[in-house]
């Protein structure tokens, strides 16, 4: 629990954060630390220097851009959980923020840092694959801006590459749509075993919590909620496409059952019909 | 006034919760150096070499030692099987030190430490206790031939009783292995210099440790010095010599530097004693109206790679108390103890106890499953009537003091409606898809008060009572020292508490020292639910003491007669003659003036040193109902009620003994349901970060519900027997026969602990 030695560095802007990425070698980005800094303190990550994006202001807002919101990267679960404009267009999200960690967590943790760590296991890339956002992705060349089916690459791994940095999530407006999130974990403030991601409305989309190495778009099951299919025959292909493994909690077998079994009762709690 | 019984909040608190707690890791005397352990990767290999120049070149490094730099320190535990402080030519568990680490910070003892590269030669493991027992399983230990350290053998097995016994029930268990997970990882640090030795550790008996320090490096106890500053909890795990505290002794000395050792979290995992890793088979015979005629228990105790003293005695301990809260007639013990490629196992919370009253509650739930007789009234038809105390068990160390089985279920009846959850539980498993509902009873007894002469001894003690010196200031105030070494108990307080009420002196004119070996006359320390039961009778003991000379002192001033002087208000007064009286600080004052007190007297006669003993162990004992609900979809195991009836005898502070039994449960919970360190095949431990060692938060946790039922310990004069234990004694049993009970429909008579959601839904895959 104690880290290889690092230098620490601290960005005042995108612009400095991208140019002292350029100067150091073996450099990485800080956001919240609440994925990078206990993988550093078990010594499976570690890092010449540390640049602390954390404290660029600039990159922590909520903001209406008519037809979608617009959340900059290094804004904290906490905001989400709690922004009004959020739980009225995509209470999904604002949900799924409010179930990521504990209260300690959700003060740190920011949703660029925990989208651009790539967990499979994480809330939050659920709700982004769910609600079909696009990620915006800065770099020395400028911005690009790539959907969030194909931001999550591999394990651990994102479109974002070394140099770039996540500056904003743009989610489309689900005024009114039904959503929900069902996640099965043994504690509260756990990484779930498995947990399912549900919106509703024009684009439904479903989304899968550790079922795979990647944050994973169940785009069978959310093609068949687009078709109006019953509830059950949603569930019967949300599994099609994951590669779930066995650890201590569970075999791939019970996860598959678990992300049925979840996705039934996400349904039926958002009073989808077919 | 007496404040025995009465709800006082902690002395201790303000201190804790404003962060002025002073913990081992806050001390830091001038030239402080820190200490890493280069620890094994591997579950049994040969060592073939170790690189340590790298290390010793890193700017700030002062040693790294190996087995060969300290070949005159001698090993710990038992002799032929001791453990090496360093490991000696073979590793025999994943976390076993190799090598230690000196650097100027913390930081640079881990730089270090990784850079100590150790060349294996893997040899075979065996990091269970089937492995070990295996044919031709590798053999931990040359000595011992094959793994098995001591093997107590049936004197009569019952053979004949249970093949004419009309029914039988048969079960194995497996006590999973548990991590105490203190909030206070191991901690020490030594500071050996020209006028001896201080060695600060989170420890639960500074004596203990100050004694087996000193007789360890052959130097005068005198200026061996143990201090054991605030604890952040023990649980047992602090009760077994470890090699840091030797190593960062032997370390100072060398280095002419304090040396401090600070575990974190992961190494705390690995190398902290494990406990519980038991494995039990057992049968009992028992007629056509479910009463039990024969019980025959065989223990196979995991002892880890070395055997360590204590846990050496956990298998004594639960054969001892294999019969329960029953009667039963015949009782058949035997156990043996086995050496495993796995973290040494020794005492945790209950040591012992909690595996008992879980064998004997599992199968007496078996009978009833078995007979159709309902598990209430299975017990009921089997307890010791309460008119049978002292009752001698099969065990010559547990003859119970008293108690009230039969009583205690009734007080938890009361608190929940059992027909109507009997009723709903019913109708449920009708249903297609409502969760299922379990109720779990368990009767649980324990032993405590580890005071009786001879108790303690055996596992290196210098006794087995425990101090207590009281003395009275001049103003009036009084400092009370004890041997008790409190961790979390609360000791400060309920100690007070006693002697507010003995002394007549106020609660907030009473302080309490301990966990100094400088300042604490002698000591044994907090385990085995002893500190109340033992130290806090020595508290009512050596107040009484003061009382009566104090009272010779008042009886001078007021010119009476000493017998008819009586406590009153804030000091003494005639008996009768309230008005005639005398205030504590005056006599106080007084008893350290020679010209005021009488001729015969001494000055500073009101200070008083017991050291305090107890003719026999104490039974706390209980009944505990756990209820539980089951998804059917997902197996998730919902806990919806903790109905909690204690008999821990007198109660001194009611918020600290609910204190004690809601963790003692927690832990039991916990236990029964999300706690176990595993192993895989090859030894690898598979959950040492407590991101996979599940420990259950508030989150998980349920309300209690709390009821009691009070038979006092005629042991001591308070009737308290001990309460640290209780809750992990008697919950895992409530919590495995309520998970049992709700799928008993589909056939399900056992199911091993921790019951997991994948297990529950498992079983009902099976059933469809």
């Amino acid at each position: 629990m104690i880290p290889v030695s690092f230098d620490y560095v601290e960005a005042t802007s995108v612009e400095h954060a991208l140019a002292l990425f350029a100067e150091h070698d073996d450099s990485k980005f800080l956001a919240g630390g609440h994925s990078l800094v206990p993988m550093m303190k078990l010594r499976l990550v570690s890092s010449s220097v540390l640049i602390d994006i954390g404290r660029i202001t600039e990159l922590s807002y909520i903001e209406d851009r008519g037809d979608h919101i617009a959340v900059g990267a290094l804004t904290r679960h906490r905001e989400v959980e709690g922004s009004s404009l959020l739980a009225e267009h995509l209470g999904l999200l604002a949900h799924v923020a409010g179930q990521v960690g504990d209260p300690q967590v959700r003060n740190r943790g920011t949703l660029g840092g925990s989208l651009v760590h790539g967990d499979p296991a994480a809330d939050l890339p659920s709700a982004a694959l769910a609600l079909g956002a696009s990620m915006v992705i800065t770099g020395a060349g400028g911005t690009r801006v790539v959907p969030a089916a194909e931001f999550f690459v591999n394990f651990l791994e994102t479109a974002v590459g070394d140099g770039e940095l996540l500056t904003e999530i743009r989610f489309p407006k689900r005024t009114g749509d039904g959503w929900a999130y069902q996640k099965f974990n043994r504690r509260a403030m756990d990484y779930a075993i498995v947990a399912v991601a549900v919106q509703l409305g024009q684009n439904p989309g479903i989304a899968l919590v550790n079922m795979g190495s990647t944050p994973h778009f169940a785009s069978a099951a959310s093609a068949a909620l687009a078709a109006g299919s019953p509830a059950s025959a949603v569930a019967d292909v949300v599994v099609e496409g994951t590669e779930a493994w066995n650890d201590a909690n569970a075999t791939r077998e019970y996860r598959e059952h678990l992300a049925r079994v979840l996705t039934i009762r996400a349904l039926a709690q958002t009073g989808y019909t077919s | 006034m007496s404040l025995i019984g009465a709800r006082v909040l902690r002395k201790e608190d303000p201190n804790l919760i404003t962060g002025r707690g002073q913990f081992v890791d806050d001390i830091t005397p001038a030239g402080t150096v820190v200490m890493a352990f280069v620890m094994s990767t591997e579950p049994h290999s040969r060592i073939v070499n170790i690189h340590s120049a790298d290390a010793l070149a890193l700017p700030g490094v002062l040693a790294v030692w190996t087995a060969a730099d300290i070949a005159e320190l001698s090993t710990l535990g038992l002799p032929g099987l001791g453990r090496p402080l360093l490991a000696t030519d073979v590793v025999r568990f994943v976390g076993e030190p190799v090598a230690v680490v000196v650097a100027e910070t913390k930081y640079i003892a881990a730089d270090a430490a990784q850079l100590v590269i150790v060349d294996y030669e893997s040899m075979p493991a065996a990091p269970s206790i089937t492995t070990a027992l295996a044919d031709g399983a590798p053999v931990l230990h040359s000595v011992l031939g094959g793994n098995t350290v001591f093997d107590q053998p049936f004197v009569d097995d019952l053979a004949a009783d249970f093949a004419a016994a009309p029914h039988t029930a048969s079960l194995h268990l497996v006590n999973n292995r548990c991590a105490a997970v203190p909030i206070e990882p191991n901690a020490c640090l030594a500071d050996w210099g020209p006028s001896g030795l201080t060695l600060w550790a989170t420890f639960q008996a500074p004596h203990h440790l100050r004694n087996t320090v000193a007789a360890y490096f052959g130097i005068p106890q005198d200026t061996t010095r143990v201090i054991t500053p605030d604890v952040g909890g023990g649980f047992g795990a602090k009760i077994n010599f470890v090699p840091e505290y030797f190593l960062a002794c032997a370390l100072s000395r060398k280095l002419a530097r304090p040396v401090k050792y600070t575990q974190t979290r992961s190494e705390c995992q690995v190398l902290m004693y494990h406990g519980r890793a038991q494995e039990q088979d057992v049968d009992v015979a028992y007629d056509d109206d479910a009463r039990l005629l024969a019980l025959r228990v065989r223990v196979t105790q995991d002892q880890g790679a070395y055997p360590d003293p204590t846990g050496m005695g956990l298998p004594v301990l639960t054969t001892a108390m294999a019969a329960g809260c029953y009667k039963i007639p015949k009782v058949a013990i035997s156990w043996r103890n086995v050496v495993t490629n796995t973290t040494p196992v020794a005492a945790y919370r209950g040591a012992g106890r909690p595996e008992a009253s879980y064998l004997i509650e599992r199968i007496v739930d078996l009978v009833a499953d078995q007979s159709g007789i309902d598990p209430v009234e299975v017990r009921r038809r089997n307890f010791i009537p309460t008119d049978e105390f002292p009752y001698a068990t099969h065990s010559p160390l547990a003859v119970y003091d008293s108690g009230n089985f039969a009583g205690a279920m009734t007080e938890l009846l009361t608190l929940f409606d059992y027909d109507a959850l009997k009723a709903e539980q019913a109708r449920r498993r009708n249903t297609r898809d409502e969760k299922l509902i379990g109720i779990g009873f368990s009767s649980w007894l324990e032993i405590a008060a580890f005071g009786p002469p001879g108790s303690l001894e055996g596992f290196g003690h210098l006794g087995s009572w425990e101090s207590v010196q009281i003395r009275v200031q001049p103003d009036g105030s009084a400092i009370i020292y004890t041997g008790a070494s409190p961790h979390g108990q609360g000791t400060v307080t309920t100690f007070a508490q006693i002697a507010a009420g003995e002394l007549g002196i106020p609660f907030d004119k009473i302080s309490v020292r301990h966990g100094d070996t400088a300042t604490v006359p002698q000591g044994i320390g907090t385990m085995g639910s002893r500190a109340t039961a033992v130290g806090g009778e020595g508290v009512r003991t050596a107040s009484v003491r003061v009382v009566e000379r104090a009272k010779v002192i008042a009886a001078h001033i007021l010119e009476a007669d000493p017998a008819d002087i009586v406590l009153e208000g804030d000091g003494f007064a005639v008996n009768g003659t309230p008005s005639h009286s005398v205030p504590w600080s005056e006599v106080a004052w007084k008893s350290f003036r020679p010209l005021e007190i009488p001729t015969d007297s001494e000055p500073g006669s009101l200070d008083i040193t017991v050291f305090q003993q107890v003719p026999n162990f104490s039974f706390p004992s209980g009944a505990y109902c756990c209820t539980v609900e089951i998804d059917r979809g997902t197996g998730e195991i919902e806990i919806t009620g903790m109905y909690l009836v204690d008999d821990c005898g007198t109660v001194i502070n009611p918020l600290l003994a609910e204190g004690q039994v809601h963790g003692g449960v927690a832990q039991g919970i916990a236990q029964a349901l999300y706690e176990g360190i595993s192993y895989d095949e090859n030894g690898l431990p598979q959950n040492s970060t407590l991101m996979d060692y599940l420990i259950p938060a508030a989150t998980e946790l349920p309300s209690y519900t709390d009821g009691r039922v009070n038979t006092p310990t005629p042991n001591n004069g308070l009737g308290a027997k001990g309460i640290g234990e209780s809750g992990s004694v008697g919950a895992p049993p409530a919590v495995v026969n309520a998970v049992v009970d709700a799928l008993s429909h589909l056939g399900v008579q056992h199911l091993d602990m921790p019951i997991t959601p994948l297990a529950v839904w498992n079983v009902l895959e099976e059933a469809k």
